[in-house]
């Protein structure tokens, strides 16, 4: 158990860590380019209707869960859901919460690298590559190695210091420092000056997008009204709004992206919920930070990428660019902004905030694993700092190494970065809204409250939340699940990234057992108020 | 761009701003947390009577 010895400085250091925990890429490159890909405006509907039918429901949940939980001791989801959940599987239930933002880490960290080698080389001006997109996409694929596995590590062509591997490297020495520096020195203190930071960049960046008028005299249909208007119009194709909303895969894809950007059922917001103080608002606190993340998504992230993306390649080519988060990310966008004016200061300014964005992410995904390590096994800061290390050092090269086409990458973001976070997700909507209770969730949820939860909401959270992830993971999976299974069978590098896959999740069990052994003796559970 | 596309786009960045504003405007109305004593009730004076 903890002893109480961490907690955050302020209330704006936890909303701003919350929040930068769920800005990331996704906000800046993954949402825009599904709003484009599903019916420009007609996407926003079914988009907050998720947000406040599943987004911000489940946010109130980790955040209760997460402050039950410290308030009893633990800071870990192990130990927050056996205080939870009273039953001897548990905290095994909870070793989920330690796998996920661990194997998440393990290749987020590399794609921050990206953004970080990205910035860096405009900023250095060595991304003038000219106004042909396939040289970026050339210049991607030696980058990251996407042309077979092992030529990430392969320094004959490209020199160490401008290898993504250097970047990498650069990346994961950063989250370790500030992870070392502890909850309110390191990540509430990064977090309270990179969040602003963040938003400067923004502004900054779009800017210089609204400010583009029609770059290209001789392709006046190519200006930025017109591309603010493919990314919001409603009535595309000549389809009626009426006919857009009958799009079922759009209300699955609005509802996978609310559920993904705000980051729940990663464990991370219960973890740093349980460093609350146990009368600390969390009602107004979760949705402060949902509404930070929210303003990053839709008001700056909406009126950047696409916007920018179109003025200089047309319908056409915003189409073919926005299918592939990457591909739009880190091959069209530098293109563009080395084609517009001042885009070398734009360049640099926008992958320094998706760094500043995925840095934000990355190292609130290993204070979980440390939170088990130090409570569970009694570990030291620097023990569990240097045993974590090893293992997601471990992570990252095994991601690296295998880096043709982004397998390894690829195989796990949709394992764990999608079907893990689903089926836990689902486990904290169940044990709050059926185990702990509505009544009872309700209280919690209340305790300390600055704004008023509508009672409904627990009705939400106990049957409508549940069903809602039921119906969006079940159609999900039968449309994207066969061909990732199928592929285990047939590529070994994906059997070997499920293996891996598997195996740290045996760790996690493992590391839960030794933990649950270790509270048992200190602390054991009692039937009643047993904190 | 079209009439739809503008409410659209106003009503969305709109909605997320004001929302942003009124969560940050509520926060820092409220004075920090660790001196909220809700119930003075609470506070055990070790009264016997």
């Amino acid at each position: 158990m903890n002893q109480g010895k961490e907690a955050w400085g302020t209330r704006a250091g936890v909303i701003l860590a919350v929040a930068g925990s769920a800005v990331g890429l996704g906000n800046f490159l993954r949402f825009p380019g599904k709003a484009a890909q599903y019916e420009g405006g007609a996407f926003m509907i079914p988009y907050f209707v998720a947000l406040f039918l599943l987004g911000l429901p489940i946010a109130w949940v980790e955040w209760a869960l997460g402050r039950y939980g410290g308030a009893r001791g633990y800071n870990s989801l192990p130990g927050i859901f056996r205080v939870v959940w009273r039953n001897k599987l548990s905290p095994y239930l909870g070793a989920l919460g330690v796998l996920i933002p661990v194997a998440i880490y393990m290749y987020y960290v590399y794609i921050e690298g990206w953004c970080l080698g990205y910035a860096w080389k405009f900023a250095a001006g060595q991304m003038a590559l000219g106004p042909e997109q396939s040289a970026y996409g050339t210049f991607f694929s030696n980058f990251v190695g996407l042309n077979s596995h092992g030529a990430a590590y392969d320094f004959t062509t490209i020199h160490f210091a401008d290898s993504a591997l250097f970047f990498l490297g650069i990346c994961f020495v950063l989250n370790f420092v500030l992870i070392y520096r502890g909850l309110s020195k390191g990540i509430e203190w990064f977090c309270k000056w990179a969040m602003p930071a963040l938003v400067v960049c923004a502004l900054i960046v779009l800017a210089r997008v609204l400010t583009l008028g029609t770059p290209d005299p001789a392709k006046p249909d190519q200006n930025v009204l017109n591309g603010l208007g493919f990314m919001w119009n409603l009535g595309w194709g000549g389809k009626t709004i009426w006919q857009q909303l009958g799009n079922a895969q759009m209300w699955l894809e609005a509802a996978g992206q609310i559920f993904f950007s705000l980051s729940v059922g990663f464990g991370i917001i219960c973890c740093y919920a349980s460093y609350l103080k146990p009368n600390d608002d969390i009602a107004l606190s979760s949705v402060t930070a949902a509404a930070g993340n929210e303003f990053c998504e839709v008001a700056l992230g909406g009126l950047i990428t696409v916007p920018a993306a179109f003025v200089f390649l047309g319908t056409v080519g915003v189409i073919a660019a926005t299918k592939s988060t990457f591909n739009l990310g880190f091959v069209t966008l530098p293109m563009v902004f080395n084609t517009m004016p001042l885009g070398q200061f734009v360049g640099a300014v926008f992958f320094f905030l998706l760094f500043l964005a995925a840095l934000t992410s990355s190292v609130s995904m290993l204070q979980p694993a440390i939170a088990l390590l130090e409570e569970g096994l009694g570990l030291g800061r620097r023990a569990s700092v240097s045993l974590l290390g090893f293992i997601t050092a471990a992570g990252s090269a095994f991601v690296v190494y295998f880096s043709k086409d982004v397998i390894a990458l690829d195989t796990m973001d949709f394992w764990v970065g999608s079907v893990c976070i689903y089926i836990l997700a689902t486990i904290e909507v169940l044990l709050f809204g059926w185990v702990m209770g509505i009544e009872k969730g309700y209280q919690e949820l209340e305790r300390g409250a600055e704004i008023r939860i509508p009672k409904f909401v627990m009705y939400i959270i106990k049957y409508v939340a549940p069903l809602y992830l039921f119906i969006v993971f079940a159609v999900w999976l039968r449309q994207t699940a066969g061909a990732y299974v199928q592929k285990i069978g047939h590529d070994p590098v994906v059997a070997m990234t499920v293996g891996f896959i598997v195996l740290v999740l045996v760790l996690a069990i493992l590391l839960t057992a030794q933990s649950v052994r270790r509270w048992n003796r200190i602390h054991p559970l009692q039937k009643e108020n047993g904190t | 761009m079209n009439l739809g596309g503008w409410i659209i786009m106003i009503v969305s960045v709109g909605f997320v701003t004001i929302f942003l504003g009124w969560c940050i405007y509520r926060v820092v109305r409220e004075p920090e947390a660790p001196q909220k004593l809700h119930a003075q009730a609470e506070i055990d004076t070790k009264d016997q009577d």
